[in-house]
């Protein structure tokens, strides 16, 4: 791997930290309506998860989609204007938080019934399976909706029609406020998927190269026509579920103890460690970062609200 | 043109189009080996094979967000329900991503999905398999809604349906498949949106559609014996709804009857019967009056199940009384 792909990584890691953070201080201003759920803690997830795929290779995940925006190459000015609601968010404003895509950049969004979105991802899986165009759909999905029958249904029929899609269960310990092993018969997620004969995984979360490096691994697989994987991703989010979120299910020790293996300190350090950048080029970078966030709140500041008259376009894409 | 029975002419529909765009393919419970519970796709899987005609498990959810998956690809799936019972198990498909996803994403998201299904009361299925819940799916904007009472309008709005880049649920009636009537050969397309006079006439109008239609124009040519001549007008889609030719109708008769198979609280007469009072209130000589199904759950006894579903009497009943 070249040093600018690690930086990369790095770079896309901590600037949607930067991001969330500030989201949360426009939320406490009233700025952000509605839910607001942060992927603080989580990066590495979704950073080292799209870093091998291809322009082809489609992704599509729940409501804490943020973060997965901008791997996707959303820029963070049309995710901040989209949580302020402004119509250079990248759904014109009428999505919000949960519901952000870009089709352009082959993300399907942002989708916030929990486990509807897999037999979503089974049909564009299908799409590129009946036109024999490469891609493979990487579906990312809470340990929650490993409980809603969507899940099973989905998974079920990826495995009969041989789908080209990747499964990942995001595992962050708990659904809202309910611990895996307080509403999952399994606790073990990955097992699930060995009931559909799906061959699986599991990867350390907060390790943005190992990932990586598990996501391209099955990626291939199922491009050479494998069929669909099933990759569990064990991490933890920082922060509440949503924001207001009283966290009574959840010790404050506990919440530490992961912070201290948090994903971007850690490569950090490694990083430096490594030898493969220096303390002062990360300084800099994280300046750019900071910088690049802080122009991104000023944009969605500045931007427009919705023309009056777009609430009524879109609701058909034909005219009756 | 050639008389069909409705089957043929969905049948015939469906093929017309697979043979014209190779986008468009077929997934659901039974529509491939089996050739169709009601034999509509019957020969599909001989002829376009395995992977145009697509046999799914018993998973509606799948059936429909898979639709949906395979619609954002730029696919044209007409996605089988087997029943509109099944329905409620893919409504969140239905109604939270199918109906929102054009508008919640700001217009970057495009559907050309077709849910073939079929509904309707009277073969003694009992509660579960005998509905006709067509109103709930016309509430949701972003969802459109046609349901044909014609083999003729069945062809055509089937193929407007399959070439539309909206999201349509098209329903179907289990006992019209045998109604035959004569359909245009080719390249025929009824337009979406768009109600019709099914019978011209000058004394009272009937608004329906599907199976009522049926029975409206039998109760109109009873009626017709007595001097009595109802105009039909005959919506074809529900959503969006085109309310022009009722209106206008029901300002040359003055009076209305709507006639639906579904149960009448909060159903497609409801929602007629106000739109006539907001639109045309000063025309109004007799208040506006709906026949629709009993507010039971199907029962399985025939007699007691033919009893809840409206039939030609109540219907000519019911014009007697707006006269």
């Amino acid at each position: 791997m070249e040093k600018k792909e690690y930086l990369d990584l790095y770079h896309q890691m901590v600037a949607i930290r930067r991001m969330e953070e500030r989201a949360a201080e426009l939320y406490q201003q009233g700025k952000i309506g509605g839910f607001l759920h942060l992927y603080i803690g989580q990066e590495a997830v979704s950073t080292g998860l799209i870093a091998p795929r291809t322009p082809d290779d489609r992704v599509i995940t729940a409501y804490r989609d943020h973060g997965v925006a901008y791997n996707c190459g959303l820029s963070a000015r049309e995710i901040i204007a989209e949580l302020l609601g402004k119509a250079t968010g990248c759904s014109k404003g009428k999505g919000g938080s949960m519901h952000m895509a870009d089709v352009k950049k082959n993300y399907w969004g942002g989708h916030a019934i929990v486990g509807a979105h897999l037999p979503l991802a089974a049909g564009l899986a299908l799409g590129d399976l009946y036109s024999k165009t490469p891609g493979v759909t990487i579906c990312m999905f809470g340990d929650g909706a490993t409980n809603i029958g969507y899940f099973h249904e989905a998974l079920n029929l990826s495995k009969v029609w041989n789908l080209p899609v990747l499964w990942v269960c995001e595992n962050n310990q708990y659904g809202m406020g309910t611990a895996v092993d307080r509403a999952s018969a399994v606790s073990d997620i990955r097992k699930k998927a060995d009931g559909y004969a799906i061959l699986n995984d599991e990867v350390d979360g907060m390790d943005v190269l190992a990932v990586k490096e598990a996501s391209a691994k099955m990626l291939e697989e199922i491009r050479a026509g494998g069929g669909p994987r099933f990759l569990e991703i064990n991490t933890y989010r920082f922060r509440g579920h949503s924001m207001g979120d009283p966290e009574r299910y959840r010790k404050a020790d506990e919440v530490h103890r992961y912070q201290e293996n948090d994903p971007i300190g850690m490569f950090r350090k490694y990083l430096i460690a490594a030898g493969i950048a220096s303390e002062e080029e990360i300084v800099k970078l994280e300046d750019v970062i900071e910088e690049e966030v802080r122009d991104a709140v000023e944009f969605a500041e500045n931007s427009p609200e919705p023309a009056p008259e777009e609430l009524y376009t879109n609701v058909y894409f034909e005219t009756y | 043109m050639a008389r069909l029975t409705m089957r043929e002419a969905i049948s015939q529909a469906l093929w017309e189009e697979m043979e014209r765009d190779p986008k468009v393919f077929i997934m659901g419970e039974e529509v491939g080996v089996w050739g169709g519970t009601y034999a509509v796709t019957k020969g599909f899987y001989d002829h376009f094979g395995a992977d145009r005609v697509r046999d799914t498990p018993i998973s509606e959810a799948a059936i429909i967000g898979g639709g949906i998956g395979a619609a954002l690809t730029g696919l044209r799936p007409v996605a089988e329900l087997m029943t509109i019972n099944f329905a409620f198990s893919a409504m969140d498909h239905i109604v939270n991503e199918a109906a929102k996803m054009h508008y919640m994403f700001g217009g970057q998201m495009v559907l050309p999905l077709v849910i073939r299904t079929v509904g309707g009361g009277g073969r003694q299925l009992g509660a579960t398999h005998s509905q006709t819940p067509d109103a709930i799916f016309a509430h949701f904007p972003g969802l459109v809604v046609v349901a044909p009472g014609t083999p003729a309008d069945a062809k055509g709005l089937l193929k407007a349906a399959i070439r539309s880049n909206d999201p349509v649920m098209f329903i179907e009636h289990a006992t019209l498949y045998q109604t035959r009537g004569e359909v245009p050969e080719g390249d025929y397309i009824v337009p979406i949106g768009k109600s019709t006079i099914q019978r011209p006439g000058k004394d009272v109008t009937i608004v329906t559609y599907s199976k009522m239609l049926e029975l409206s124009l039998k109760a109109a040519d009873q009626l017709a014996k007595e001097g009595i001549e109802a105009e039909i007008v005959d919506l074809r889609t529900l959503r969006p709804l085109d309310m022009d030719p009722v209106i206008e109708s029901f300002k040359k008769t003055n009076r209305a009857v709507i006639v639906e198979e579904g149960w009448k609280s909060y159903g497609v007469g409801s929602e007629i019967t106000a739109r006539i009072y907001e639109e045309a209130f000063d025309y109004v000589d007799a208040p506006v009056k709906r026949v629709a199904q009993k507010e039971v759950p199907l029962p399985y006894n025939r007699t007691l199940e033919q009893s809840a579903i409206p039939n030609v009497e109540d219907i000519i009943q019911a014009v007697k009384e707006v006269l």
